[in-house]
């Protein structure tokens, strides 16, 4: 009995060692190039990651990237499915109500539409717009007269102006860029605008003590300057820093 | 893979695509077709078990058991799929965490719902709190299973619950005039005749199966859609090989696949129903044994 005891308070104890250093389970898309995507080793890459990877090591966490839908990646967030979001998600009042940031990684980008060259400005207005569906872009088309088509993936929207299925496309300006720069087919129309807040990791909002872990070393990445150099690496020269 | 393919930039085009064809993430999407496979095979068997005893407790006089099988029969046929696929596993996950939670941790003291948040002890996650990427999917994967055998058992449970039927109630009675019980004239008499009955109807859930496995996608798991579209979409130089929009490309393989899916299993029960007519008391058992008695 004695040693049953002894065997078991061994065990209560490694259980709790291993607490000590529970697996932080970090969600992202993987589909938004190049705040976090697939790349072709099959890994996951970009701003996000690389950022990630680096407030884990700085708060000494082990952490672990999950990848899930954009569409569900909320409700699979407060179900404990994993433990953070950081998938380039604006601050937004709506989603503060069912789950809670960190201060902003990124400061709020502006959103860009992009077109067939050629195509009338007018469009913005009036014309068929795609948008990822639940962002802050899409509920900013709703609100206008515009057209909303939405769709599940980033990379969707774009076929959809290409094919001629919808007029624009209103995303977020450093998703854009890259690829309205290296095509022969799209430019921007329209001026940038400013929707929603910057961009920052959600985290269930029970969990206060993991959100202050991460914003502290955000804090911590903002004073020393890392986060800049990551910020000017994955987006370029012209991005807001800190 | 090859060892030419360490700057793809400056390759010709068939080097191109040999590198191309077998980086990282297309062997994932080769893998994906496997996956889909082993579903079949692994929610076939698991189906035919649940319609069993779905179309058993269909035929049950012992009304609760009845009307349990009345119950589960009409409830998943009336609800449409894609419900039952995205409810079935966040369900069951929270539901088996729920137990294990009540089980583990006894003194634990705040309330699990906490506003949107679902919270369990530290015990009582499922896969546990540490599992590793591999127990996660075989986790994931065995949700789907267990999503599919439901929907598709309850399909099962009705078309043999039919075919039952439509074995001649005269045979039945004879073989009770013979003294067999009930239960020995079921095994003996209804089991071995109802499936050439059941065949057109299991064959048409089958290819409905075949054609449901991408629902796969919706659950997480990283299936040939999920990597046909993702593979797919245009890629700019952020990637080692950036490319157009390709995806009708990567749906014609996934169509072809499907396809040769669809087409082999139509010959299998075609070959099935062969076997199965043969000697049987219906119109085409009889054709077969006239076309055996003149050769």
């Amino acid at each position: 009995m004695k040693k049953l005891t002894l065997t078991l308070a061994a065990l209560a104890l490694s259980a709790s060692g291993a607490a000590a250093q529970d697996v932080v389970r970090m969600g992202t898309e993987g589909a938004y190039p190049p705040f976090n995507f697939i790349n072709d080793q099959n890994e996951l890459e970009g701003f996000e990651i690389d950022l990630g990877n680096e407030m884990c090591e700085r708060a000494g966490l082990t952490c672990e990237w999950v990848i899930n839908d954009w569409d569900t990646i909320i409700p699979n967030l407060v179900a404990g499915n994993y433990d953070t979001i950081i998938a380039g998600m604006s601050i937004t009042e709506a989603r503060q109500e069912v789950i809670s940031f960190t201060q902003n990684y990124k400061e709020p980008d502006p959103s860009r539409y992009a077109a067939l060259i050629g195509t009338d400005p007018d469009v913005i207005d009036s014309g068929v717009i795609a948008t990822q569906s639940n962002t802050v872009q899409a509920g900013y088309v709703a609100e206008t007269d515009a057209d909303l088509i939405e769709f599940a993936t980033p990379d969707e929207t774009i076929a959809a102006v290409r094919a001629g299925e919808a007029d624009a496309v209103l995303a977020d300006g450093d998703f854009l860029r890259p690829i309205v720069e290296e095509s022969t087919d799209l430019e921007f129309i329209g001026e940038p605008m400013h929707i929603g807040g910057g961009v920052g990791m959600g985290l269930r909002q029970t969990d206060d003590e993991l959100r202050e872990t991460f914003d502290a070393v955000i804090t911590e990445m903002k004073e020393d300057g890392s986060l800049n150099e990551l910020l000017i690496r994955w987006f370029g020269e012209d991005t807001p820093t800190f | 893979m090859f060892q030419f393919c360490t700057d793809p930039s400056i390759l010709p085009d068939w080097q191109w695509f040999a590198c191309y064809l077998t980086s990282g993430t297309h062997l994932a999407f080769y893998r994906s077709f496997l996956v889909v496979i082993l579903l079949l095979i692994v929610v076939a068997p698991l189906a035919l078990g649940m319609g069993m005893l779905g179309a058993l407790a269909l035929r049950s006089q012992f009304l609760p058991v009845n009307a349990l099988g009345r119950g589960y029969v009409n409830l998943v046929r009336g609800v449409p799929d894609i419900v039952f696929f995205l409810f079935v596993p966040i369900a069951l996950g929270q539901g088996i965490e729920w137990v294990l939670h009540h089980i583990n941790c006894p003194d634990w003291d705040q309330p699990i719902r906490q506003g949107n948040d679902f919270i369990v002890c530290r015990e009582a996650k499922v896969p546990p709190v540490g599992a590793s990427a591999w127990a996660r999917n075989v986790y994931a994967f065995s949700m789907a299973v267990v999503a599919f055998a439901l929907v598709f058992g309850a399909f099962v449970a009705n078309t043999l619950y039919g075919a039952m039927r439509a074995v001649p109630q005269a045979q039945v009675e004879t073989a009770e005039a013979y003294g067999m019980t009930q239960a020995q004239a079921f095994r003996r008499i209804v089991l071995p005749q109802m499936w050439v009955f059941a065949l057109p109807g299991l064959s048409n859930i089958w290819q409905i199966l075949i054609k449901s496995t991408p629902l796969l996608f919706l659950l997480g798991i990283q299936d040939a859609v999920y990597w046909a579209r993702e593979l797919g979409g245009a890629k700019t130089s952020l990637y080692t090989y950036p490319h157009p929009d390709w995806r009708v490309w990567y749906f014609l393989v996934l169509l072809c696949f499907y396809l040769f899916l669809t087409w082999g299993s139509e010959r299998g029960f075609g070959w099935l129903t062969l076997r199965m007519t043969r000697g049987q008391a219906t119109a085409e058992g009889e054709r077969l044994r006239r076309r055996r008695a003149a050769a």
